[in-house]
């Protein structure tokens, strides 16, 4: 008796694909999703994005350089990418922290001058000139990361300059060296410093040999610096789920027959698919400025100051989401294909596009896949406005991709529903 | 009535004519070469048995299905024109309505749709929900309602532009007989308003009572067409029909009654008679033949009679 309900659960699971979809293939999907950006795939490692300035020009600051350069966890920017062909000059002190604070890096290392005569010290005391690291407060792992890689560089990639700083407090604590011992010791310094520097693979740092002054540029002032990020987050996944649901009532009304009699009146297809999709829309909008308002009430979220930037991105990113309803409708015969149509889809798109985890802590390839996705457009956008209190007019590659994405969503689901438009 | 946005209609036109339509769903012709006309103010009722094409030819002339050939015209214009849709109402089959919006809400947001607004849509919902007795259910949910309620609200919705032709298509489908009589009398209202209506049903007595002309229809053709007189007379002439039942009928009864010029369909055959002296005769063959009559009955041919005696079936196959 009991297998036969067994059996009757089988063969019905075997003629729901939906079901199958969501029991078989959604969770394959999300395990690899988060094994390519958890697993630490040889290929796909992220890498930190940093911005250095070397303002001091020493030889020790130039080594620094260099063993930043070659280690393997980092990508070191030293000026913008070419514009128009033209070669863009190297980052200052300035213009890097602009460009963590457009979003461009989440680090930028500043060498400062004097760097090369008092850089390093053990155990400090001295006036030590220290790194400043400008950083983006919403990215928590990057500026520590990079500070600790410092320290380690500095150890591999300088083991003269360490050494000569050994012999420098010999010189001041201990009476210095024989001149038969200095002679020695400035050759093995000269042997060093002819040794390629380092990269990743040396021990670790131990203490701050390297003063680091760190300062947020962006986000300083932020209450809490997660809230924007995940309210947005969290608002968009949530608004495919609602306009998915809400655009599925196009799927009970051809069900009922309801939908034959609105188009035996004056409401054409066009404008049926039009009307859902702003009611999709709409509903999706009110849910955003809902999620917003609760944050700024409850978590301190700087809301009314970016009224007008919310504005913008709640709509442009409903509109897509809207659109995006509509396609999944279109795309399904019944209401019952699509709940787990839309689930499947929604959750790889959200888990790509950073509703799940914050797509910096993606593989480079993972970020890339991500833009893919409204999740990833909407949610750099409320970024900018939120976080980086950009000015509205710096929106518009978000609105565009997203009011672009909503209307070709909208052209292929205005395809698809001519199957309900005549027999 | 509330006077909507009904466009106006050339006033020679016939509200529906209907020309050599041919609807074929691959290797199925649900319609076949149907020609029909519909006069001003008249109630034409489509009879047939399910499957026999009605719907499919209610939803050609609404515009809802492409024929393959054919032309359908609503008061002079094509049916998939924009001044057809003005003028026509469609009552489906289905409850093609809103069940989480009240009767009100509904009969709103299908004027809405036709284009009525303001103090037009307001007196056209009001007539309607007057019209299908549901004043005092007006803000309450479909899903709430009866299924006879449901049936009228549907009716409802199908009329709230003021259409001046009304296709309703078997409107009376799985309600209780109480319900059934109180539709009867909304269309009899509507017709005696001097409404045009299309009526489709398998339930002869519907057709009987509803309406002026009937067209049988079955296998995707009209066999016929007229008056339930003129199809009774067409087919029976003067004649009378005997009906009966056998004491366990063989396999061979079926053969045997046509032999005899008669149709046995669902334990009873049917002979046609000029003269009442016949039945005699009948019933000596019938003895004669081995049978053992269970019951007998003569009975003026009706539209069911009519109906077996064109298509050999019951109209309920």
């Amino acid at each position: 008796m009991i297998l036969s309900i067994v059996r009757t659960g089988l063969i019905a699971l075997r003629r729901d694909r939906g079901a199958l979809a969501l029991s078989f293939i959604l969770p394959i999907a999300f395990f690899s999703i988060f094994a390519v950006i958890f697993g630490g795939r040889r290929d796909t490692t992220p890498r930190i994005d940093i911005l250095a300035v070397d303002e001091d020009h020493s030889k020790t600051s130039e080594r620094l350089m260099q063993g930043l350069q070659s280690e393997g966890s980092l990508s070191v920017r030293l000026r913008p990418a070419p514009k128009q062909g033209v070669e863009q000059p190297e980052y200052t002190a300035e213009t890097a922290g602009a460009a963590v604070k457009a979003g461009e890096a989440p680090v930028a290392l500043i060498i400062p001058r004097g760097f090369g005569e008092n850089g390093m010290s053990f155990g400090g005391g001295e006036k030590q000139a220290a790194i400043r690291l400008l950083k983006d407060s919403s990215d928590m792992i990057a500026p520590q990361v990079v500070a600790g890689l410092l320290q380690k560089v500095a150890i591999t990639s300088m083991p003269d300059v360490m050494a000569a700083l050994g012999s420098k407090y010999m010189d001041r604590y201990a009476g210095g060296f024989t001149p038969e011992q200095r002679k020695r010791m400035d050759s093995s310094l000269e042997q060093l410093r002819r040794q390629p520097a380092a990269g990743a693979g040396g021990g670790s740092s131990g203490g701050m040999l390297i003063a680091v002054d760190a300062r947020d540029v962006v986000g300083e002032n932020k209450h809490n610096p997660m809230v924007s990020f995940y309210a947005a987050a969290i608002g968009v996944m949530f608004l495919l789920f609602t306009a998915s649901g809400a655009s599925g009532s196009l799927l009970d009304e051809a069900e009922s027959g309801t939908l034959d009699r609105v188009l035996s009146s004056r409401v054409t297809m066009g404008k049926l698919l039009a009307g859902k999709m702003l009611y999709s829309g709409l509903l999706a909008f009110s849910q955003l400025v809902l999620m917003f308002v609760w944050a700024w009430l409850v978590f301190k979220l700087d809301f009314v100051p970016h009224l007008l930037g919310f504005a913008v991105m709640g709509l442009s990113t409903a509109f897509a989401v809207g659109a995006f309803g509509m396609l999944l409708a279109s795309l399904c015969q019944t209401r019952a294909q699509l709940g787990p149509l839309s689930t499947l889809v929604i959750l790889i798109m959200s888990s790509v596009g950073g509703s799940m985890f914050p797509r910096f802590l993606m593989p480079h390839a993972m970020q890339q896949a991500g833009l893919l996705t409204i999740n990833a457009w909407a949610i750099d956008g409320f970024t900018k406005v939120f976080w980086r209190d950009e000015p509205v007019s710096h929106l518009w590659p978000q609105v565009v991709v997203l009011l672009a994405v909503g209307v070709v969503l909208f052209a292929v689901a205005r395809r698809m529903a001519r199957r309900w438009e005549f027999t | 009535m509330a006077s909507a946005s009904a466009e106006p209609v050339a006033s020679t036109s016939l509200p529906l004519r209907i020309e050599g339509l041919i609807k074929r769903f691959g290797e199925l012709t649900a319609v076949d070469g149907i020609s029909l006309d519909l006069n001003r103010g008249e109630c034409m009722g489509l009879l047939g048995p399910n499957g026999a094409g009605k719907s499919t030819l209610i939803r050609s002339i609404v515009g809802r299905v492409i024929p393959d050939t054919g032309k359908v015209t609503v008061f002079g214009e094509s049916a998939d024109s924009a001044g057809a849709r003005m003028t026509l109402g469609w009552v489906p089959q289905e409850l093609a309505l809103y069940p989480r919006l009240s009767c009100r809400e509904n009969l709103e947001s299908f004027g809405l749709y036709h284009g009525l607004r303001g103090q037009a849509l307001k007196t056209a919902v009001g007539w309607c929900l007057e019209w299908a007795a549901l004043k005092d259910r007006a803000n309450e949910r479909v899903k709430s309602l009866s299924g006879g309620m449901k049936r009228r609200l549907n009716m409802a919705a199908g009329l709230i532009h003021h259409p001046k032709l009304v296709l309703m298509d078997e409107p009376t489908v799985g309600v209780d007989p109480q319900s059934r009589l109180r539709i009867f009398e909304m269309i009899e209202k509507l017709h005696g308003e001097g409404m045009s209506i299309i009526y489709t049903t398998h339930y002869m007595e519907e057709a009987e009572r509803l309406c002026d002309r009937i067209a049988i229809i079955d296998h995707g053709r009209i066999i016929a067409v007229g008056s339930k007189d003129e199809l009774v007379h067409r087919t029976f002439g003067s004649r009378s029909q005997v009906l009966a039942r056998f004491e366990n009928p063989g396999d061979g009864v079926a053969a045997w009654v046509k032999q005899r010029g008669g149709v046995y369909d669902g334990g009873t055959a049917q002979f046609t008679i000029e003269h009442a002296s016949e039945i005699a005769g009948l019933l000596d063959a019938t003895a004669g033949a081995g049978y053992e009559l269970a019951d007998v009955s003569l009975r003026k041919p009706n539209l069911e009679s009519v109906f077996l005696q064109l298509t050999g079936r019951e109209l309920r196959d």
